[in-house]
C-alpha cells in the first residue's frame, strides 16, 4: 500500500472520523434519507452515547462505523482506514460489536460461539484458543458450567454477556453496543453497566453505544452525541448536552425522566 | 502497509544481572498471531521456562491471548524475574485467575448409546401420540365447524388453496408431462419388440392415472407446501405468536391446522389429475414420435384402456395424501422449539416424513385395492 496511506502515531489520530455522511435507503416510490451531512468525532478512550428519536438512524449509523452499510455520501475512517476496508482477516482484532440481540451462533455452544474469531485464524492451537475463550468468559462474568450450553438455554442477560465475550475476545480497541441494556432487568442491567465500565477502564477501550437507558447512559459516557434533524446537533459533555436548547434534548432529558437523569447526575460525577 | 513501528511479536536476549534474560518487543496480540506459522516460531523460539529466566515485557504489547501464551508456556505460575507495566500485569493477572482446567468431555460408552437408542425409540412413540393427539383434535374441531360454518376461517382456507394448490400448476405439470414422456418412450422400445403398439395407451393410461399421478403429485406438493408448513408454523413459534394466539383463546388446531389440512384435501385431487392430464399429454405425443400412434387414436383407445375405478382411486388417494401431508407439516411446525436450530430440523424432518409417509400409504392402497380397476 502506498506511504500516504500509513496511518499517523497513535494518540493523535481519531479512532473513528465520519465526514459529510450521506445514509439513504432507495425504495421503488420513496427515497428516505436517514442522514445529511452528519459528522461525528471520536477519540481514544472515550465512551460516545448516540442517543436520538426512533428512526432517527441509530443503529443505521453504528451498521455505517461497521462497514456493513455504504455510505451514500461522505466519509467514515476507522483508525485512519475506510471503513469497507475493515472486514477480512482478522477483523475482529480490530472493532467488536455487540449486537442487540446477541446475534450468537445458534448451531454452536457458547464457548465455540466465543472462540470462533481465533479458531478462524487457524494459526493457533486448539488449547489456546479454549483457555483464552474460557478466560474471556469469566471476565465476562460467566461460569465454566455455562461454556458448554447452547445459546438457546441462557437468558437475556448471558446472551448479553456470552456475545460481549464474543466482541472481546481478539482485544479490539474500538467496541460498539447497540441498546447493550435492553431487556434487562435493573439488577442485571447495573451489572453489565459495571462490567462495561470495568473493562474500559482496564483494556482502554473506546467505546460508541446506542442507549435508550439514561441510568446506563449517565453512568458510562464520557461524551454525548444527538442525532436529530438528519445528523448529530451536539457532541460534548453529559452536562453540556443538557444544557444545549432543541426540542429534542429538552423532552429526552428534561421532561420527567430528566428529574432522574439530574440526580443521577449527582450521582455519578464520573459521568462530568 | 507501512507502519511507523515494526509490529511483529519478536524476542531478544537483554542483559542481565544473573542468569538468562529475555526481552519481549512488538505486539504479542490476536491480530498478529494471524499471520502464518509466526505463532509456531515464537513458541519454538521461547526460552525454556527456567527459574533463574528473567523476563522483560516492558516494551512489547500484550493482549489477552498473548498473555495466555506466556502463562501457558510459564506452566501456570509467575517468573520469579519478571518486569511489566502495570497495564500488562492487570492482564496477566485476569489470565492466571480465570485460567481453568476444564472438565474432559465424557466419552460415549455403549450404554450411553443404548440409552441414546431408547431416547430415540421413545422420541418416535412421542412423535405418533403427539400426530393421533392432532388428529383427535382436528375431528373435534371438525365438529364445531359442522356447528357453526359461518365462523370458520374460509379466508384462510381460500388463501391457502390458492398458495399450495393454483400456484404448483407450472411445476407439476412440468414435472408430470416429462414423466409422461419417459415413460412412453421406454415402454415404446420394448412393445415394439412383439408388435404390440396399441397396448402403450393401457400402460400409460393405468401407470398414469392409478399410481404416477397422485404419487407425483403428493411427492411434488409435500416437498414444497408440507416445508412451508412447518416453517410457518415454525416461526410462529420462534416468534412467540403461537403463545399470543393460546392466549387470546385461538385454538391452533382450528384456526392454524384446520384450514391447510381442509384446502390440500380439495387441492390435492385436483393436482393429482393436473398431474396425470399432463403426464397422459406427454406421453401422447411421446407415442405419436416413436410408435406412429396417433392422438385420436390414443383418446379413443383410453376410455376402454382404464376403468372409471381407477380414476375414483386415484383421486380418493390423493384426498387422503393431501390431508396427511398438511398434518405432518403442521405436526412438526406445532414442535418446534424457539430457536433457530430446531426450526430448520423440524422443517427437514417435515418433508422426510411426509414423502415416506405418501409412499408408505401409497403402497398400502395397493395392497388393499388390488383387484379394483384391473
Amino acid at each position: 500500500m502506498a506511504a500516504a496511506s500509513a496511518p499517523l502515531p497513535a494518540g493523535t489520530q481519531p479512532v473513528v472520523e465520519i465526514r459529510k455522511l450521506w445514509s439513504v435507503f432507495d425504495t421503488p416510490g420513496r427515497r428516505l434519507v436517514i442522514h445529511k451531512d452528519l459528522d461525528l468525532t471520536v477519540q481514544r478512550g472515550e465512551v460516545v452515547s448516540v442517543v436520538g428519536g426512533s428512526g432517527s438512524g441509530k443503529t443505521v449509523l453504528l451498521r455505517q462505523i461497521l462497514g456493513l452499510e455504504r455510505p451514500h455520501r461522505g466519509e467514515v475512517h476507522i483508525m485512519g482506514r475506510p471503513a469497507d476496508q475493515l472486514s477480512g482477516r482478522g477483523a475482529s482484532s480490530r472493532i467488536g460489536m455487540l449486537f442487540q440481540h446477541g446475534a450468537l451462533f445458534s448451531a454452536f455452544t457458547v464457548l465455540e460461539n466465543v472462540a470462533f474469531p481465533l479458531r478462524e485464524l487457524k494459526t493457533l492451537p486448539r488449547r489456546l484458543i479454549v483457555e483464552a475463550a474460557m478466560v474471556k468468559l469469566q471476565m465476562v462474568g460467566l461460569k465454566p458450567a455455562d461454556a458448554d450450553k447452547m445459546p438457546s438455554e441462557l437468558s437475556g442477560g448471558m446472551i448479553k454477556r456470552a456475545a460481549l465475550a464474543r466482541a472481546l475476545i481478539m482485544d479490539p480497541p474500538l467496541l460498539l453496543l447497540d441498546e447493550p441494556t435492553a431487556g434487562l432487568d435493573p439488577d442485571s442491567s447495573d451489572t453489565f453497566v459495571n462490567l462495561l465500565r470495568s473493562l474500559h477502564r482496564d483494556l482502554a477501550l473506546t467505546v460508541i453505544m446506542v442507549t435508550h437507558d439514561l441510568d446506563t447512559l449517565f453512568e458510562l459516557s464520557t461524551r454525548i452525541a444527538v442525532l436529530a434533524d438528519q445528523h448529530v446537533i451536539v457532541n460534548d459533555k453529559p452536562r453540556e448536552v443538557i444544557a444545549f436548547r432543541h426540542p429534542f434534548v429538552e423532552d429526552f432529558f428534561l421532561g420527567e425522566r430528566g428529574q432522574r437523569a439530574m440526580e443521577l447526575l449527582r450521582e455519578y460525577p464520573f459521568a462530568i | 502497509m507501512v507502519t511507523t513501528v515494526d509490529a511483529t511479536p519478536r524476542l531478544e536476549p537483554a542483559p542481565a544481572a544473573q542468569g538468562p534474560a529475555v526481552r519481549l518487543l512488538g505486539e504479542w496480540t490476536a491480530g498478529q498471531f494471524a499471520r502464518h506459522n509466526l505463532f509456531r516460531d515464537l513458541q519454538r523460539g521461547l526460552p525454556r521456562a527456567d527459574p533463574q529466566q528473567a523476563w522483560d515485557l516492558r516494551e512489547a504489547t500484550v493482549d489477552h491471548v498473548g498473555a495466555q501464551l506466556l502463562w501457558d508456556h510459564w506452566g501456570h505460575h509467575w517468573p520469579q524475574q519478571l518486569q511489566l507495566q502495570p497495564s500488562q500485569r492487570a492482564i496477566l493477572e485476569r489470565v492466571a485467575q480465570f485460567t481453568t482446567r476444564r472438565s474432559r468431555r465424557r466419552r460415549t460408552s455403549l450404554w450411553q448409546l443404548y440409552l441414546g437408542f431408547g431416547a430415540l425409540l421413545l422420541g418416535a412413540f412421542d412423535h405418533l401420540k403427539g400426530f393421533i393427539g392432532l388428529v383427535g383434535q382436528l375431528t373435534i374441531d371438525l365438529r364445531e365447524l359442522v356447528r357453526a360454518p359461518h365462523r370458520a376461517p374460509w379466508r384462510d382456507f381460500s388463501g391457502h388453496l390458492y398458495r399450495i394448490g393454483a400456484t404448483a400448476l407450472p411445476i407439476t405439470a412440468l414435472v408430470g408431462g416429462l414423466i409422461g414422456v419417459v415413460l412412453a418412450y421406454l415402454t415404446a422400445q420394448q412393445l415394439k419388440q412383439f408388435g404390440a403398439d396399441a397396448y402403450i395407451v393401457d400402460i400409460l393410461g393405468i401407470a398414469l392415472v392409478r399410481e404416477l399421478g397422485p404419487m407425483l403429485g403428493a411427492i411434488l406438493i409435500a416437498g414444497r407446501s408440507g416445508s412451508a408448513i412447518t416453517a410457518q408454523i415454525g416461526v410462529m413459534r420462534v416468534t412467540e405468536e403461537l403463545d399470543a394466539m393460546r392466549v387470546m383463546g385461538i385454538s391452533h388446531t382450528y384456526r392454524l391446522v384446520m384450514p391447510r389440512a381442509m384446502a390440500l384435501s380439495i387441492a390435492m385431487p385436483l393436482i393429482a389429475a393436473w398431474t396425470t392430464v399432463a403426464g397422459l399429454i406427454g406421453g401422447m405425443v411421446a407415442a405419436d414420435l416413436s410408435l406412429g400412434i396417433s392422438p385420436l387414436f390414443f383418446l379413443k383407445a383410453l376410455p376402454d384402456a382404464v376403468r372409471v375405478s381407477n380414476l375414483v382411486l386415484g383421486m380418493s388417494k390423493s384426498v387422503v395424501f393431501g390431508i396427511l401431508i398438511a398434518l405432518i407439516g403442521c405436526h412438526f411446525g406445532l414442535r418446534v422449539q424457539p430457536n433457530t436450530q430446531s426450526l430448520g430440523q423440524g422443517t427437514t424432518a417435515s418433508v422426510v416424513s411426509a414423502i415416506t409417509v405418501v409412499i408408505l400409504v401409497d403402497a398400502l392402497f395397493a395392497i388393499l385395492f388390488s383387484n379394483v380397476g384391473i
